[in-house]
């Protein structure tokens, strides 16, 4: 198991590495933090001609407050993020999600950008992005373009990001007043790729809920938005009852549900149910 | 065969500068080129730990870094825990409370607590068991290595040393 050949370039700006990706017409790779581009490159999976590392880029690795949201440069490290002050205090579901991903020692070379990049099904931060509507920014031969979270994540391992493109940042706003948050999963062991897992985000006002997110991850291609659960919340009082009887919906509109060594399909749609009610509850407590 | 690349990193406190070829993994050179032999390649994609080593401080898994990578780093593997001396105190706890059966994961486990205690020299078993799940046993049950993070955590108090002296 050891990779192809290939050229290795380091660039250490955007324009560069934009002049690169077409020089290579949509044979290079880029390389963030490798931790999903190594092992496909080990077993062969993958053969681009180049890799373009954003190893040097270290002007796309910050946190920073700006216009009501957190704005992440795409190598910043998910070790950055979970240790960011400014995350947990603005966006506590962000921190909590990193958390889930993987174990130390990857999260300390993994990026934010590599995983909305990489946008496999059973990931938390994609999830994370589509409940919280977060922007994509992306860099390439026209310049630069933005994409909303419900358009970046198109299918399997497929994002709207096109050949010759380079993701840059992610701006994730910061969560409103009056609401909660959680994200629940299901893995065979802490750290390993969730079988499935939930992200609600809920508005309370006066004991009644007044805005919901439900967005459900390692049930299909891409991370689902359970809106049949959301429309049951929206204007009822909350209460745990109304949870369950909300969260018996989550399953309603799953399109292909995943089914594979891991997890039935059936197994799945089961844990979406129940882990669609824990976060809410969750949730509720929070806000 | 694709361009040469130069990379210069410090290894344990001594600079080598070596002609790589790109697709060289960060483990492959140092067990083959630098005769490093203590890291440990296991499954070759980022999950079992044996080869973890740290890379300015942190943990990383060297099969999932290319040596071109590490160009300019400074990089820490078991060789460069023990001293004429004698062995690290975390060493000597994996001894004394059977941290080991085989061996094959230990190199990896001991950069990975060298990192924790010697960013949080006080963790709790959760802070513990979330580092240790990053790396496989396949022997001990992972019982003795609990114990033996507890012994060295002691240790290290008693000698009032950090886990990982500063780097250079
Ligand atoms: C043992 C193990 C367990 C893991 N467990 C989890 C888990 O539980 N949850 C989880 O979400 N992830 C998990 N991962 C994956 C990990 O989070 C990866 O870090 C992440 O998916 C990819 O980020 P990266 O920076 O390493 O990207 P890379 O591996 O370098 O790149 C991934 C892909 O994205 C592309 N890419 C990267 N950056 C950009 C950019 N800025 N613009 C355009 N394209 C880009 C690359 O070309 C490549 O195709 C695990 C990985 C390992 C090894
Ligand atoms: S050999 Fe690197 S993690 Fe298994
Ligand atoms: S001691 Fe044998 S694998 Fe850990």
């Amino acid at each position: 198991m050891k990779p192809p050949p290939f050229e290795y370039e380091a660039p250490t700006t955007i324009q560069e590495v934009v002049a690169l990706l077409q020089q290579h017409d949509g044979e290079a790779k880029i390389l963030a933090g490798g931790q999903s581009l190594m092992p496909l490159l080990n077993m062969r999976f993958a053969r681009p001609t180049a890799l373009i590392d954003l190893g040097r880029m270290t002007d796309l690795d910050y946190i920073r407050e700006e216009n009501g949201a957190i704005a992440i440069g795409a190598m910043t490290t998910k070790r950055s993020v979970e240790r960011s002050d400014l995350v947990k205090s603005r966006q506590p579901l962000l921190h909590a999600s990193t958390t889930w991903i993987a174990h130390p020692q990857i999260r300390n070379r993994g990026t934010v950008g590599g995983s909305m990049a990489q946008a496999d099904p059973a990931a938390e931060y994609p999830a994370v992005a589509v409940a919280l509507d977060a922007e994509f920014v992306i860099a390439g031969p026209d310049g630069q373009r933005s994409v909303a979270a419900s358009d970046f994540f198109i299918t399997y391992l497929t994002t709207a990001l096109k050949e010759n493109e380079v993701l840059t940042e992610i701006r994730v706003p910061v969560l409103p007043e009056r609401t909660g948050w959680s994200i629940q999963e299901v893995a065979r062991r802490h750290g390993d790729f969730a079988m499935v897992g939930a992200v609600a985000i809920l508005g309370l006002a006066g004991g009644s809920c007044e805005s919901a997110r439900v967005v459900l991850f390692g049930v299909g291609a891409t991370p689902q938005r359970a809106t049949s659960v959301e429309q049951a919340l929206i204007g009822q009082a909350a209460s745990e009852a109304l949870f369950a009887t909300a969260a018996e919906k989550a399953a309603e509109g799953l399109e292909d549900t995943i089914s594979d060594v891991h997890a039935s399909a059936e197994y799945r749609r089961h844990l979406a149910q129940v882990l669609t009610r824990r976060a809410l509850a969750e949730a509720a407590e929070r806000a | 065969m694709a361009t040469m690349k130069t990379v210069r990193m410090k290894v344990n406190g001594v600079t080598h500068e070596s002609e790589v070829e790109p697709r060289t993994t960060l483990v492959d050179f140092l067990r083959g080129p630098l005769a490093l032999t203590g890291t440990h390649v296991g499954c070759e994609h980022g999950v079992c730990g044996a080869c973890t080593i740290l890379v300015d401080g942190r943990t990383a898994r060297s099969c999932l870094m290319l040596a071109v990578q590490a160009d300019g780093a400074e990089i820490t593997t078991v060789e460069g825990l023990a001293t004429p001396e004698g062995l690290h105190p975390i060493q000597q706890a994996f001894i004394e409370e059977h941290g080991l059966q085989c061996g094959f994961c230990t190199p990896g486990f001991l950069m990975s607590l060298v990192e924790l205690l010697s960013e949080n020299p006080d963790p709790s078993d959760a802070e513990i068991k979330d580092v240790l799940g990053g790396q496989i046993c396949r022997c001990t049950g992972y019982q003795s290595i609990l114990k033996s993070v507890h012994s060295a955590i002691a240790k290290l108090r008693t000698a009032g040393v950090a886990a990982q002296p500063p780097l250079a």
